[in-house]
């Protein structure tokens, strides 16, 4: 039986993610995307265009403009029985919705899925990453997530599969939705971002922490922080990586004054590239890095910047 | 308004994990156990809550091993009135869980359950919107801002790229993101009273639910190892690498 893909989408595009979900769906049978949610007629030609997606249905009713959790699993619901599979990728819009779905049809659902060995086991990182689980389920219908960087993305273009219209739910009408706040920085999101910037207790200071952004502006990064340096009151909760944090995986990250410890290696090292700056050479996290420097921060973090000026 | 604040033992969060050697799961035997960083945010919101004069009861509940008492401990210490334990050895997938948590509000009929987003041990993420769909109530996930007005809850959620705010209405479960607030240290005085503070035990069967896995882990491995690299000796050297060896920047 085919698979049913809920795909996150900007009203024009799918996104990269929905495309490494994809990947993971193709592993298992013909799949169908569904899109939902303001614009999402507008992400129909890209949906479409897709390779290897068989069907693309599209659901536009007010109750779903905004993706509430009550009415869009509703909807899932009524469409699983022509399903074996129901996944979405591992975003917020996919974590809030589908384990929803997975109680409804009286399943276990199987979150961030890192890997698929058949149609009823699957790989997944636990405790951060520090473990991997092969799973196998015993129920009858699977719903999961996908975790985006273990998958390649499928291509945007190449597919050319037929657009249906499907009826949206009842809505339970539990739930509004009251305004959202898109983030202002100029910065890219932590989770999203190609290279994180990272600072530690090390930085010493609020007014200290500041020149990490000096750093992330010269690269375009995003701007993270230990839970050290959180604790100690130099960066806001919402910067935290590490397992009690935000997980990342960009394409280079750099510790600045960060020693190491478990809870936040486990929320960076499945980055491609990591480096570390540290005054202490003993540190723990040069035992992850990719490039290590000792030294003193603040003559290193002018230096740096002023040698990135240079690109 | 009732509270239920569901709270899970994990290996603390300081704690290396070993993946056993016969690769069945991880080392927990001696290992040092906390309540999950999340729980702790959701306990301090309901704490919070009762001191704003919003609720007026706060029930801690834990599912798990006898010993998953000191984490219901934690909690009375923080602020919670009472303690339920449902105790069992063994694995409890969030399907578990939420189905022994609909039990319970059947009995105590709370207004509100305020829960962490994730545990950190199987990171699943799924049980607060699973006791959701089970009681047919709306949800709050990934809260970064709860306030309680006129029987509905609006709840600022963390989403991806931003935040987003939904007016959700009660009875419903919150789940607790990073930002909500900062979790107090429980002081002595109330680690002490805390003592006195009722625990119940009860037992999945006494609450008529099936709690068998749905998944068999058929095998638990550690991740391929990172090797540590090279050391640079100056930011030049550093930039360059990352220029022409690495192609990062």
């Amino acid at each position: 039986m085919a698979v049913l893909l809920l795909a996150d989408h900007d009203g024009s595009a799918v996104s990269q993610p929905t495309r490494s979900t994809l990947a993971a769906a193709q592993k298992l049978g013909e799949v169908h995307v569904l899109l939902v949610g303001e614009g999402a007629a507008g992400a129909a030609p890209a949906a479409a265009a897709l390779p290897g997606v068989a069907k693309v249905l599209l659901a536009e009713d007010a109750s779903l403009a905004h993706r509430l959790a009550e009415p869009l699993a509703a909807l899932l619901v009524q469409l699983a029985p022509a399903y074996d599979h129901l996944m979405a990728p591992a975003s917020a819009a996919g974590k809030n919705v589908m384990p929803r779905v997975a109680a409804l049809l009286d399943v276990q659902p199987i979150s961030d899925v890192s890997g698929v060995v058949d149609a009823d086991t699957f790989v997944r990182p636990i405790y951060a990453g520090n473990a991997l689980a092969t799973v196998k389920s015993s129920d009858a219908k699977k719903v999961m997530t996908i975790r985006a960087a273990s998958f390649d993305p499928v291509a945007a273009t190449g597919g050319s599969a037929p657009v249906e219209n499907v009826a949206a739910a009842a809505d339970p009408g539990q739930s509004s939705f009251l305004g959202a706040e898109v983030q202002k920085s100029e910065r890219p999101e932590l989770t999203a971002a190609r290279v994180v910037v990272s600072g530690g207790r090390a930085m010493g200071s609020a007014e200290n922490f500041h020149l990490i952004e000096g750093v992330a502006d010269k690269l375009g990064a995003a701007v993270g922080a230990s839970r050290a340096a959180v604790d100690a009151g130099y960066a806001p909760n919402d910067m935290q990586v590490g397992q009690t944090g935000k997980i990342v995986a960009p394409e280079l990250y750099i510790a600045i004054g960060i020693s190491g410890a478990i809870q936040h290696l486990a929320g960076m090292k499945d980055s491609k590239v990591i480096v570390a700056i540290n005054k202490d050479e003993e540190a723990p996290i040069f035992q992850v890095a990719d490039y290590g420097l000792v030294g003193d921060l603040f003559k290193i973090i002018p230096e740096l910047q002023a040698e990135l000026a240079k690109g | 308004m009732k509270l239920l604040v569901p709270v899970k033992r994990v290996v603390d969060y300081n704690v290396k994990v070993r993946v056993k050697a016969d690769n069945t799961g991880v080392e927990t035997a001696n290992v040092k156990m906390s309540m999950n960083p999340f729980d702790e945010i959701a306990v301090e919101e309901a704490v919070r809550l009762k001191e704003k004069g919003v609720a007026t009861e706060i029930i801690a509940v834990s599912c798990g091993p006898t010993a998953a008492q000191e984490q219901i401990r934690t909690a009375l210490a923080m602020g919670a009135d009472r303690g339920i334990l449902v105790e069992h050895d063994g694995v409890l997938e969030p399907i578990a869980v939420a189905k022994l948590l609909k039990a319970l509000i059947a009995k105590e009929s709370p207004d509100l359950v305020v829960m962490g987003k994730q545990a950190i041990d199987d990171d699943m993420n799924a049980t607060g919107q699973m006791l959701a769909a089970l009681m047919g109530w709306p949800q709050g996930t990934f809260a970064s801002k709860v306030e309680i007005a006129d029987g509905h809850a609006t709840v600022t959620r963390e989403v991806d790229g931003g935040l987003e705010t939904v007016k959700i209405k009660l009875p419903a479960v919150v789940t607790a993101d990073l930002r909500l607030n900062e979790p107090r240290y429980a002081s002595l005085p109330n680690i002490m009273k805390a003592r006195k503070k009722p625990i119940e035990t009860i037992k999945p069967a006494d609450l008529g639910v099936d709690v068998t896995p749905r998944l068999t882990v058929l095998r638990v491995e550690e991740p391929a190892k990172r090797q540590a690299g090279a050391r640079v000796a100056s930011v030049q050297e550093l930039v360059e690498k990352l220029r022409n060896e690495a192609k990062v920047i």
